[in-house]
């Protein structure tokens, strides 16, 4: 406890540096939930491809760890597309692959959770089993064994102190993480409440029937929220290796299920609501794990979890996409 | 003819709402659709737009079968509907709401007239502007939903139930206004329990019962009908 109370400033930049990474995630489950209903546990494999796309382009191009700025800037902007493009795009391939065929059958809300999980698991399995069977070979670095429990990703920055108040120091590492996620959370902000496909996002997430009347396709939108949340997860995927510097096929449980807790927390379908909980999860985790021991910090994220659900199953700032302005 | 309805039956489930009917909409007119609960005049409004699939029948418009259109492309065809209960997006401003009717449309200078005409029919509507839509009285709301429908230039406006649950000072503005709109170049089609306004107001109408057609004529014609009247006029 009292290493907590002594270091509060550093627990707290921690935390949040960390939770702007759930909040990105969490993006994605609530722009599909908010339009959908759906949680889409697929989610989290989304946010997975994304590190590994990062990771196939950084080991093809043969990047170093801690190259020199001007080689590591845009080395991590080619990160954001790339994994940007593939989390997108799985993202809309599960979307089109599995939940379309269900949706045109109105199949009840159960059997597309279970397709869900069942999407993730097999995403799982590709990256983890299948890939490294059938082109392991080609990319040994990647896909050299199954189910590799660490690989790890060129670190692109080094940790080097940026400001630093009493005993808390903010350090490059903080403020990319912090800065690029608030920036892409501002980008999809301004783009659901002032753009025209925006306001069709949340006429469809407040009332499917009538965004029909006003001429909105709602097909269209609902492949766009899916694009848009896996964008958000690929950034998520480029912080994610700059702070954490590895991944494995099964990243994604234990991410997709904390972003998810951030969602809710937050208020599922509501877009500041999963930057809220984010925010709060990362921060609330060190604290537990500086108190306790480090193993212990998952479990906090559930015991949250379970608690917003029992007392407050709105979240803290209630859902939908499109009421409160989003 | 401008809209034409040809033995149109719509059905839930085993259950059919609509046993077959038939009606149309020439270029200009107000034709009202009058009924009582149940008759299917909501179902034949949302089988027009597109939210409920023909189970027979046709739907032409301006010359094109559309039966088995999306709704969202029915609406840039010409078609837009104030639903029942206004359905307004409470969660919008007034502003946002009026966008949202325009949402096909490009032509920036063609939506700004529109926003402005909108405006001009209801000032009510431009006062509150920047105001959340749930927050506006029921009339208001009513007002927001026929202005959204309207900023999709329609050929063809269609009104369900205009009057639901307004006072009947308020429910005689809205027809007002309606054959305003008309006078203006809009054509509609308008559905109504208030079959006293509707009849006035209209240039022809249908009456109705039970998924069937069991009357058409002039508007006023329907109006001194006997048994018209006797069962939607509340006169012997």
């Amino acid at each position: 406890m009292n290493t907590l109370i002594d270091h509060i400033g550093q627990y707290t930049v921690d935390g949040v540096s960390k939770g702007a990474i759930y909040a990105l995630v969490a993006l994605g489950y609530t722009l599909v939930y908010g339009v959908l209903r759906l949680i889409n546990f697929a989610h989290s494999e989304v946010f997975m491809v994304g590190t590994f796309a990062i990771l196939v382009t950084y080991t093809v191009l043969d990047v170093q760890q801690y190259p020199a700025l001007v080689v590591a800037i845009p080395t991590a902007l080619l990160g954001l597309v790339v994994a940007g493009l593939a989390s997108g795009g799985i993202a809309l391939a599960v979307e089109r692959a599995a939940y379309l065929p269900l949706r045109r059958k109105n199949a009840p809300p159960l059997i597309f959770l279970i397709t869900a999980i069942g999407v993730s698991m097999i995403l799982v399995e590709v990256f983890g089993l299948l890939l490294p069977r059938r082109i392991g070979h080609l990319l040994p670095e990647v896909f050299g064994r199954e189910r590799a429990a660490s690989l790890s990703v060129p670190y692109l920055f080094e940790r080097r102190p940026v400001l630093t108040i009493g005993d808390t120091t903010i350090d490059t590492i903080h403020v990319i993480v912090v800065v690029a996620a608030v920036v892409m959370m501002i980008g999809l902000d301004l783009f659901i409440n002032r753009t025209r496909y925006g306001r069709g996002v949340r006429a469809v997430a407040q009332d499917p029937q009538t965004a029909a009347l006003m001429g909105v396709n709602q097909d269209r939108v609902i492949m766009l929220i899916f694009v848009l949340g896996g964008v958000m997860a690929g950034a998520a995927a480029l912080l994610w290796t700059i702070r954490i510097g590895n991944t494995q096929s099964a990243i994604g449980f234990v991410v997709g299920l904390k972003a998810f807790t951030a969602a809710v927390l937050g208020g599922i379908g509501n877009l500041r609501g999963a930057l809220l909980g984010g925010i709060l999860l990362g921060v609330v985790e060190v604290y537990a794990a500086a108190i306790t021991a480090s193993i212990w910090e998952d479990v906090f994220a559930f015991v949250i979890l379970v608690i917003v659900l029992m007392f407050r199953p709105t979240g803290l700032l209630g859902e939908s996409l499109g009421r409160a302005r989003a | 003819m401008l809209l034409e309805l040809q033995d149109v039956k719509v059905a839930y489930g085993r259950i059919e709402a609509l046993h077959g009917i038939s009606l149309h909409v020439n270029e200009g007119e107000i034709v009202a659709l009058i009924g009582a609960n149940g008759a299917g005049k909501t179902t034949t409004m949302r089988a027009i737009s597109g939210l409920r699939p023909l189970s027979g029948g046709k739907i032409i418009f301006n010359g094109e079968d559309i039966s088995r259109l999306r709704a969202d492309l029915r609406v840039v065809r010409g078609l837009c509907q104030a639903p029942e209960g206004r359905q307004i997006f409470p969660g919008m401003t007034v502003l946002e709401n009026l966008d949202m009717g325009a949402y096909t449309r490009r032509d920036k200078a063609g939506i700004a007239a529109d926003l402005a005409r909108v405006y001009d029919l209801f000032p009510r509507l431009k006062e509150r502007a920047k105001q959340a839509a749930g927050t506006l009285s029921g009339g208001e709301q009513q007002m927001l939903a026929i202005g959204r429908a309207l900023m999709a230039r329609p050929k063809v406006l269609l009104l369900d139930e205009p009057s639901m649950g307004l006072a009947p000072m308020l429910i005689r503005q809205i027809f007002e206004i309606i054959t305003e709109i008309s006078q203006q170049g809009t054509t509609i089609l308008v559905v109504e329990q208030n079959a006293q306004q509707a009849l006035s107001r209209a240039h022809r109408a249908y009456v109705l019962e039970t998924g069937r057609i069991v009357k058409e004529g002039t508007g006023n014609d329907l109006l001194h009908d006997p048994a018209v009247r006797e069962a939607y006029l509340g006169v012997a």
